[in-house]
């Protein structure tokens, strides 16, 4: 399972590189949305997959899955939601601002602008 | 802290305190309170004379930074001293001509603050005993000539002469630095007495030539010698006083101070015997030849520094050739030395005579171009005798001193080759020849700078003053320097005995003779040279006119100041040129240039490095797993090839959703509702800037470009599975999860291990990713409201579209 897990990051690591290096801003920031998304997995993927129980204690049970990424992850996500969220409004801001979602034309300062 | 420190700190204590004299004494020249520190110091310094003459000198220590061997140590040796002398005595004189120099309406303040400065540094360069304080010293004198030579900082020259002799010195001053550094590491002391000490350790060293190399340059620049000498010439942009001080007297003779220093260390390698006689002589020939061209005073001066420093430190090269020798032998070698400091001191006379010289004319008649002055003779009388003693001081006339010198130059030259080393016996013979032809241009250069002035028509219409005879202050100081000319020229004994011993002395490790100058000293080889000299320079200034338009058509283009300042122009553009080629304000680039070496890395590391796959732990595989990693799969690669922003956020959140399904398969309920909340708000975020996004546009993405992306973004997609895989399958410590497990319920008293661990264990992440959370939220907030005033940006976007459309 985890050898299949591994390539299945590796893959969306791939496409959220692919998008990120397109020239639309738009692209660019869903493609670091999946590559949270990827981390994410990956972290996961790494405390190892294996069965156990819900990490709730319930006395009796011997085997948990490993709370440690879980609760890394967790933080992961809500870190990622707001800078997702402020790129966002930034990228939104700049369109606005500057007229283009093209990066390839957001070189310095726009002329006649003051 | 001794009397020794006292008199090297006296003229920084000045520089500090005669600023602040010139804001409240403005009717008094301020020259007048800065002309006691040179005097009292050269009076103090006379005081060592005795303990140098007897072989003995003095070492006075202050302890400043013990700890990584910098400590404020002094040294008094006769070659320190003679220096000192020169320093304190050529100071105190030009300080004096200075007062009359330099008018009231000058920023004098200024001026004397840097030439007490520049004092205080050449003074710490010279006495300094420690090698960090010597190169602390260096560079002050570097940085107050800097300060110096840009005096009129309102005149272009000026600042473009500062910044090369500053670029140039500094340059050397840094390969100074390498070269002591590395002789400490091989020597093991910071002290130079020390070094010198101990030298075997720093010749056995391997270290030795680079070392040496590295100090030769540094000596090279400071000391104006070829290919270095191109800043001298452009720091006549000087006031004169600084000029006569700085570039005839004292800061060129810093490297000329390093050779002699250095020569008990360095003098046991035949390179460093070649390589200082052959680039004096290159030189002294190509200084002389050059300053006979100059149409300027104070070029043709400056040229004959570059040349007569040559001079010296080609004697000090012979010199060394003594260090192979013992007995009788060693002390004919040696005697190069005594004629290097003698030639010291009759430089520093006659040259400082001259500049101030060069000054009185510059002062009185407005101009320095030799077309335009002449026949002065009868004008400036004064001027005139003083000229012709020092110049022909200069050109190595008797009975004046430099004749003395220029004598054992000769003669030092011609001695080198009888010796058996280094094929000095063969190739040798080039120096003696080499030298004589400097001279002989020496000569020419001396006898037409007294022409150029004084002989010839008198062209009162061309000048801009109306020439007359300077002041008695002003031309006192170049009247004592030619009495001196005079007197050591015909009672060399006076010097010979208190100063040039005891200098050549520790320089020289044999126990070298007594210095004897005579006049005439019977029909040697030098003597016929001299005459030869004398003849083939009468010759060659009757036919001037003839033989000096080959020299003034060498181009330009051969000449070292045009490689410099091409250099100078081209070094910023061409860095521009490669800074450009990275950094073109396209993300894309950089991006590029990250992944691609993240790739490049990774790879080599994995070539290099051994690796195993260890896959005995993986648990086995699941159907439902397997419908929603493809279900991942399958969106993911919708988003790459959606058309439609719509399109692509609802695959983006098909993404988010299949990871929180994800993770309820794999016990991870916390996650899942977080995934999910977390999804949806993002979604409806997307979804809120919906009609204010732009349209998805591929914006005709080449199919290169794409092909590019592709390449790149599989590579990195590679290197994650393999990295993952490798660092899976090798495992080494067990998780600490288990302390987790267990003490959740007795110590923290929860259940739910994730929600401890985030609150309890350890509860500063999320303290802290709350805090993100909340700039985040303060970020969009500021981002949409506070805007600059205009509001075109909405019409920007309309034409735009339409445009790209």
């Amino acid at each position: 399972m985890e050898i299949i897990m591994i390539i299945v990051c590796g893959i969306l690591t791939s496409i959220s590189v692919y998008l990120i290096l397109s020239k639309s801003l738009i692209r660019i920031i869903i493609g670091t949305a999946v590559q949270t998304h990827a981390a994410n997995l990956f972290l996961i993927t790494m405390g190892g997959l294996n069965e156990g129980a819900v990490p709730i204690f319930q006395p009796g049970t011997k085997s948990y899955v490993d709370p440690i990424p879980q609760a890394l992850i967790l933080t992961a996500i809500v870190i990622s939601f707001a800078v997702t969220a402020f790129f966002l409004v930034l990228a939104f801001r700049s369109y606005k601002e500057l007229g283009t979602d093209n990066v390839e034309r957001m070189k310095g300062v726009p002329e006649d602008d003051d | 802290m001794s009397w020794l420190h006292t008199a090297v700190l006296l003229p920084f204590i000045f520089a500090l305190i005669i600023p602040i004299v010139y804001r409240f004494i403005k009717r008094i020249h301020i020259g007048w309170f800065v002309l006691p520190v040179p005097v009292v110091l050269f009076i103090y310094f006379l005081s060592y004379i005795s303990t140098t003459m007897s072989g003995d000198h003095r070492f006075a220590e202050l302890k400043w930074m013990p700890q990584i061997g910098m400590n404020f140590n002094l040294y008094v040796d006769g070659l320190s001293l003679l220096f000192s002398l020169l320093i304190t005595g050529i100071g105190a004189l030009v300080t004096f001509y200075s007062i009359s120099y330099l008018s009231k309406n000058e920023q004098l303040g200024n001026f004397y603050c840097y030439l007490l400065l520049f004092m205080g540094a050449m003074l710490g360069v010279v006495l300094s005993d420690n090698v960090f304080m010597l190169y602390l010293f260096w560079e002050m004198t570097s940085f107050s000539s800097f300060l110096l030579i840009s005096f009129w900082r309102t005149r272009q020259a000026s600042l473009y002469g500062a910044q090369k002799s500053l670029l140039i010195t500094v340059f050397g001053g840094l390969s100074l630095l390498g070269g002591l550094i590395l002789m400490t590491l091989s020597g093991h002391s910071t002290s130079i007495r020390h070094l010198i000490a101990h030298a075997s350790e720093i010749q056995s060293s391997p270290t030795f030539i680079l070392a040496m190399i590295l100090i030769l340059f540094g000596a090279m620049t400071k000391s104006a010698q070829f290919p270095f000498y191109i800043w001298l010439p452009d720091a006549m942009e000087a006031p004169t006083p600084v000029s006569a001080y700085l570039h005839s007297a004292t800061m060129v003779k810093a490297g000329i101070y390093l050779v002699a220093r250095f020569t008990p260390i360095f003098a046991l390698s035949e390179g460093w015997i070649w390589t200082v006689t052959a680039i004096g002589l290159i030189t002294l020939f190509w200084g002389s030849l050059n300053a006979t061209k100059q149409l300027d005073l104070k070029g043709i001066l400056a040229f004959s520094t570059v040349s007569q420093l040559g001079m010296v430190m080609a004697m000090l090269g012979i010199g060394a050739v003594s260090y192979h020798y013992q007995g009788a032998q060693s002390q004919f070698y040696a005697a190069a030395f005594i004629a290097a400091t003698f030639h010291l001191i009759n430089h520093a006379t006659f040259k400082c005579a001259l500049f101030m010289v060069a000054g009185i004319i510059d002062h009185e008649t407005g101009t320095r171009d030799v077309r335009k002055l002449g026949g002065l003779m009868t004008v400036m009388p004064i001027s005139f005798t003083i000229t012709v003693i020092t110049a022909l001081s200069m050109a190595g006339v008797p009975p004046f001193n430099g004749f003395l010198s220029k004598e054992s130059f000769i003669e030092a030259m011609i001695n080198a080759t009888h010796s058996h080393l280094f094929s000095l016996n063969t190739l040798g013979v080039l120096i003696p020849i080499v030298a004589i032809v400097g001279s002989v241009f020496t000569f020419v250069y001396s006898v037409r700078f007294i022409g150029q002035i004084f002989w010839g028509s008198y062209k009162p219409e061309k000048l801009p003053h109306k020439p007359h005879e300077p002041s008695f202050m002003m031309w006192i100081a170049p009247a004592f320097l030619a009495v001196l000319v005079i007197v050591f020229g015909l009672f060399p004994a006076i010097l010979t005995k208190p100063i040039i011993d005891p200098a050549s002395r520790a320089i020289s490790n044999a126990h070298i003779p007594h210095a004897e100058f005579h006049l005439f000293h019977g029909f040697t080889p030098a003597f016929f040279a001299t005459l030869f000299i004398y003849a083939a320079g009468i010759a060659l200034i009757f036919t001037y006119h003839k033989w000096v338009k080959v020299i003034e058509s060498i181009p330009e283009r051969l000449e070292l100041n045009y490689l410099y300042d091409r250099s100078g122009r081209y070094m910023p553009f061409y860095s521009k040129k490669v800074t450009r080629t990275y950094m073109s304000g396209f993300i894309r680039n950089k991006l590029m240039v990250i992944l691609g070496s993240l790739i490049a890395l990774t790879l080599i590391t994995l070539l290099c490095m051994p690796f195993s796959l260890n896959f005995d732990h993986v648990s086995r595989l699941r159907t439902t797993e397997i419908i929603i990693v493809i279900m991942i799969l399958a969106s993911a690669f919708m988003i790459v090839f959606a058309r439609s922003r719509l399109f692509s956020i609802i695959m983006l959140s098909a993404v988010g959703y299949s990871m929180a399904i994800f993770f309820i398969f794999f016990n991870a309920p916390d996650l899942a509702l977080t995934q999910f909340v977390v999804e949806t708000i993002s979604t409806a975020l997307f979804l809120l800037c919906f009609y204010h996004l732009p349209n998805l546009n591929r914006y005709n993405e080449s199919k290169s470009f794409k092909v590019g992306n592709a390449l790149i973004a599989a590579g990195v997609g590679i290197v994650v599975t393999v990295l993952g895989l490798i660092a899976y399958g090798n495992k080494h410590f067990e998780s600490i999860a288990s302390y987790y497990k267990e003490n959740v319920h007795s110590l923290a008293h929860g259940n739910n291990m994730v929600n401890v661990i985030l609150v309890d264990f350890r509860g500063t992440d999320t303290l802290f990713e709350s805090s993100v959370l909340g700039i985040a939220g303060l970020g969009v907030y500021t981002l949409i409201k506070l805007r600059s005033k205009h509001k075109n940006g909405y019409e920007r976007v309309e034409e735009n579209e339409q445009t790209e459309k």
